[in-house]
């Protein structure tokens, strides 16, 4: 499961494939450890104190809708509304630690002419699609060189 | 160890107030030390529950002020920092400090000035408490809230309406709070045809952004006397605190508050006691969802009974447990550092039969102060010293 080894969330940043090279395609690091946890995000050690070993690249499992909401009362710099969803990705028959989930917004659907995102429902399956700005950096109280703005917003698997 | 006193007990009028938090803490601590009837120098320690006084208004130090403020050097001051369970913690380090012996006299006082802020800029100071890959997706507090509601609804059958019932209890109850925010009642239709703001929730949900302050004084039980007579002071039987995960979405099971329960086991087993022991209750409903999930977490109903408990009315000012007598922070106000020494305020009051007409029978009182979503909690167990 180990993809790279790291010691920094990752996340929209460019991936190390096994001969150090790097490319422009974003990842979605979680962070793997000795004792084959999986975490999202990367912490310095796992939930059981367990020396961090590598990552994982979620965009390689699929995950399924555990809840979500849409949020009319945003702060500066958020779209609105912001609808949001909690997923919990399938780790494959191997893994038995404890679930792997993200936050994250839920994607525009191209399709709809009001511009909203797409519906989503408790159980539905998703995919991770990359936005480059997920809120405007310095809108709100936060230092925008303190983090990135990236990342990965889910939308629904055909 | 000492077993710790509380022997004064103050808070101010919650809402949209003109002063600003050096004015807040002072109003309020001046009336904890004449309701103790002592002065200023006579504290040893003095703390402060804060969150967030520098985001707010540019007012950094305020331990330092307050002590200025009521003539309180040379006490020793800190500021007590958990987010929405500053005041929380404030007890915890204030009952601490005394039961250590560090400590002969301690007063907390915690306290917030937020309602100068528009509420998306007071939404962002509070979301700050979240982790990067949460903030930058722009979660909010009541964002959580409606997460975490869409799956209890789901997971235990329970109807929307149990959540707006929450709402319309705690509005009754802090009809009789002169220190609250809003007296009013509300109506069950009122509350579900509210505009949407985290779906399934709707701003009848949420508690309101607030100004406001609250103090206790703390000295050893053996000399409580010596300030106050025996029926004017309680005893803290027992306090724990407990944290949990920082990132929200990593907890195993997102309806349980991993710190409610752990904080909840130290207090009970500190005083002695269970949670069927628990006469009355003040709960962390910045949300109504949480009333549902501290109320089970506590121990108080099994887990994904506690809609059913409101809706058979329970948990009312006249039911068997009743919780939030003050209105809670729903109705009260939730002034971020103030809350959860405002919480034990209101179970002092009802532990030492000064309630009013909000007042239940009650020997033993438990106070849930909660901080982001879960993330810090203390629980703390009061008792009447008679």
């Amino acid at each position: 499961m180990n993809d790279t080894n790291a010691d920094e969330t990752n996340e929209g940043g460019t991936n190390a494939d096994t001969n150090g090279e790097t490319s422009d395609e974003p990842t979605f690091e979680a962070a793997e450890y000795a004792d084959g946890t999986v975490t999202y995000p990367p912490h310095p050690v796992g939930p059981n104190g367990a020396e961090r070993t590598g990552t994982v690249d979620l965009r390689a499992h699929e995950a399924r809708v555990v809840t979500w909401t849409t949020s009319t009362a945003t702060p500066p710099g958020v779209r609105e509304p912001n609808t949001l969803a909690i997923v919990e990705f399938e780790m494959g028959e191997g893994y038995d630690g404890p679930p792997v989930r993200a936050l994250g917004q839920v994607a525009v659907d191209p399709d709809d002419p009001d511009g909203g995102t797409f519906d989503v429902a408790i159980g539905d399956r998703v995919e991770p699609v990359h936005a480059d700005e997920l809120r405007e950096p310095g809108a709100g109280i936060r230092e925008p060189a303190s983090q990135s703005w990236d990342g990965f917003r889910f939308r629904p698997v055909e | 160890m000492e077993r710790v006193a509380i022997i004064g007990a103050s808070m101010t009028r919650f809402g949209q107030r003109d002063a600003w938090v050096r004015e807040l803490l002072a109003e309020a601590g001046e009336a904890a030390l004449a309701d103790a009837g002592i002065a200023g120098d006579d504290l040893d320690h003095l703390y402060v529950s804060n969150m967030a006084s520098g985001e707010f208004e540019g007012q950094t130090g305020v331990p330092n002020a307050l002590a200025h403020d009521l003539a309180a050097m040379p006490a020793y001051t800190a500021r007590i920092d958990q987010t929405s369970s500053s005041g929380g913690a404030g007890v915890y380090a204030a009952w601490q400090s005394v039961a250590s012996g560090a400590s002969d006299l301690t007063m907390l006082v915690g306290g917030e000035k937020m309602t100068h802020r528009s509420t998306a800029e007071a939404t962002d100071v509070i979301a700050s408490l979240t982790h990067p890959v949460e903030y930058k997706h722009g979660v909010t507090l009541p964002s959580f809230a409606g997460l975490t509601a869409r799956l209890y609804l789901e997971e235990y059958d329970a109807p929307r309406e149990s959540l707006g019932k929450v709402a319309v209890k705690n509005h009754s109850n802090g009809v009789d709070n002169p220190h609250a925010q809003f007296r009013k009642e509300v109506d069950l239709e009122t509350v579900l045809e509210s505009p949407v703001v985290a779906d399934p929730l709707r701003l009848y949900d949420f508690c309101p952004i607030t100004d406001g302050s609250a103090a206790l004084v703390f000295c050893p039980e053996s000399v409580a006397e010596e300030y106050v007579p025996a029926d004017e002071y309680a005893v803290v039987s027992g306090v724990g605190g407990a944290t949990d995960t920082h990132v929200v979405h990593e907890r195993a099971d997102p309806t349980t508050m991993g710190g409610v329960v752990d904080s909840s086991e130290i207090a009970y087993d500190m005083a002695g006691i269970g949670p069927d022991d628990v006469d009355v209750a003040e709960l962390h409903d910045m949300f109504t969802i949480l009333e549902f999930l501290q109320s089970e977490d506590l121990g108080f109903f099994e887990k994904g009974e506690g809609w059913r408990a409101v809706e058979e009315g329970v948990t009312d000012r006249d039911g068997d447990l009743p919780i939030n007598t003050s209105g809670g922070l729903k109705s009260k106000g939730h002034p971020l550092g103030a809350s959860g020494v405002a919480q034990v305020y209101e179970i002092f009051e009802q532990v030492t039969g000064d309630a009013g007409p909000r007042q239940v029978e009650a020997d033993v009182g438990l106070a849930c102060n909660v901080g982001g979503f879960g993330n810090c909690v203390t629980t703390t167990v009061l008792e009447g010293s008679q």
